[in-house]
């Protein structure tokens, strides 16, 4: 068990160093989310104009956004560098070392629960300082970042998944339009009942990210909702759980070839 | 290298662009992947127009042809302009692979180059623009604006040139794939910092102000009223199109003229 410990604490330093020090990587995790929602809060704010909205501001509304999409970011990012560890082989050296090859998944993942902090944190501050009134209070806010981290962990191990089955880099980075399909066919801009197409609507209630994005935003704008919490964490819980069994799966047929 | 570029007859001028046209067309149609560019305006079109449908109520919301009419012209010029820069993707990558500086040594005249990417983005952008329309059609569309739209497809065909001479350019100066974000960026930027959800008169704050010196306000815009049957800012719309084909045909060149001092 400390074996396992060491092993898989280096390997998740070395998966955060390797982040931290591809600066374009860094920038695009915090800035692309912030520029989507800065876009996006200011061209759809006269949609809180419409009856029934359930905020006063859509850059309240709007603020689960850049969460979900910084997860998003993370998984690509983490399922990348796994694949290039593959591609580059590294993969191969460490499974002739007494090494475990789950420690390498396990080492990744804790990468990128700490990407998934750093944006947690950062997405917050910057979200209150230009006016994100967060009605949960400072509590809401632990728990929205303990919410946005199993978000990325689901994610993370997803792109983790697409990493051990594909071994390639450029199949991770293709992946991106289908994780990008999925946050917007959901309650991302408008909540489930005013989606007025019943096609979209429907896609949007079977699609978990709403869930994520719901219990998030609920945080926000309304304070404390439990079935909305309950939703969005048995959702996040549920991804992690199946993107796991996936990972471990694909770590195990990897491993047999 | 660079007399090739000053000189060259009429007649080398266009051989070469059309030996690259048929190329690049050749190349992209036989990919399987050619589709993979127009994904993105798909997708954005289908969450916009599906998922947004409601904000089309919003008092003030003007717009006669409807909310999926509304974002179908932000999509279309959205995917014929990054059909221009994913030519630009295509050039940085002939460059990478050796193929532009083979292409430089044979052609008689380089200009012809910049014409035949042009040509095959068109072509690209034919085959995405089609599969936009075709899409917004089925989920509903309504066209109410008759022979207006062909002021549409003019608009749109500016667009994609103007984009396709600005990826061009970049490509050619930077001569590697790594060219590829400093293409995309501004690209994405202009369409996103533009009236995409609501008219500009709803929009407010800093996206306001920035929506109205955005050129490509004024493009959409007069696009948007062609497919509405009620044409405004026409004459402003095409003479900035005309303008920024302009600039970056010259951007283009200069690129160009730089590519072929650097040796391809």
């Amino acid at each position: 068990m400390g074996a396992l410990f060491t092993q898989v604490s280096s390997l998740a330093a070395r998966s955060i160093l390797r982040t931290a020090r591809q600066p374009a990587v860094m920038i695009s995790a915090l800035l692309f989310p912030m520029m989507f929602f800065a876009i996006n809060a200011n061209g759809l704010d006269a949609a809180s104009r419409i009856p029934g909205f359930p905020a006063d501001s859509y850059v309240d509304f709007a603020f689960a956004f850049p969460l979900v999409q910084a997860s998003l970011f993370g998984a690509i990012t983490a399922g990348s560098d796994l694949a290039r560890d593959i591609e580059s082989g590294f993969f191969d050296r460490l499974s002739l070392t007494p090494m475990r090859p789950v420690s390498l998944l396990l080492g990744m993942l804790f990468g990128v629960i700490a990407l998934g902090l750093v944006q947690g944190v950062v997405f917050l501050t910057v979200g209150v300082l230009f006016g994100v009134d967060v009605r949960s209070g400072f509590t809401g806010m632990v728990v929205l970042v303990g919410l946005m981290i199993f978000v990325a962990l689901g994610f993370g191990a997803l792109g983790a998944t697409l990493a051990l089955r594909t071994g390639s880099v450029e199949a991770v980075e293709s992946s991106f339009p289908l994780f990008f399909v999925l946050i917007f066919m959901s309650s991302i801009n408008l909540p489930r009942n005013l989606i007025e197409a019943d096609w979209f609507r429907f896609i949007a209630t079977i699609n978990p990210i709403s869930y994520l994005v719901e219990g998030i935003r609920s945080l926000v704008i309304i304070g404390w909702d439990a079935q909305a919490l309950a939703l969005g964490f048995g959702c996040a819980l549920g991804i992690v759980a199946l993107a796991l069994a996936a990972a471990g799966t694909s770590l195990r047929t990897r491993m047999a070839r | 290298m660079t007399a090739q570029t000053q000189g060259g007859s009429a007649g080398g001028f266009f051989a070469v662009a059309w030996a690259v046209a048929g190329r690049q067309t050749y190349k992209y149609f036989r990919n399987p992947a050619f589709l993979a560019p127009a994904l993105f305006p798909l997708f954005f079109f289908v969450a916009f127009a599906g998922g947004l449908t409601r904000v089309g109520s919003v008092p003030g919301f003007d717009y006669a042809a409807g909310y999926t009419a509304f974002q179908f012209v932000w999509a279309l010029l959205q995917a014929v302009s990054m059909g221009g820069a994913f030519t630009g993707f295509s050039i940085a990558g002939d460059f990478e692979n050796g193929f532009a500086r083979r292409l430089m040594l044979a052609a008689s005249n380089r200009r012809g180059i910049v014409l035949g990417y042009v040509m095959a983005s068109i072509a690209r952008a034919a085959m995405t623009g089609t599969l936009v329309t075709v899409l917004a059609l089925v989920i509903g569309m309504r066209i109410s604006g008759g022979y207006d739209v062909f002021g549409l497809i003019g608009l749109v065909l500016l667009a994609n040139i103007a984009a396709t001479l600005f990826g061009a350019g970049v490509a050619m100066l930077m001569r590697t794939q790594q060219a590829g974000p400093v293409i995309r960026t501004p690209i994405f930027l202009v369409l996103f910092l533009a009236p995409v959800f609501v008219p500009l008169r709803l929009l407010n704050g800093w996206l306001e102000k920035i929506a109205s010196i955005n050129p490509f306000t004024t493009v959409l815009e007069a696009a948007r009223g062609f497919l509405a049957g009620q044409p405004e800012n026409v004459l402003p719309a095409f003479g900035i199109g005309a303008a920024l084909v302009a600039v970056f045909a010259g951007w283009s060149l200069y690129a160009l003229r730089r590519a072929e001092k650097a040796g391809g």
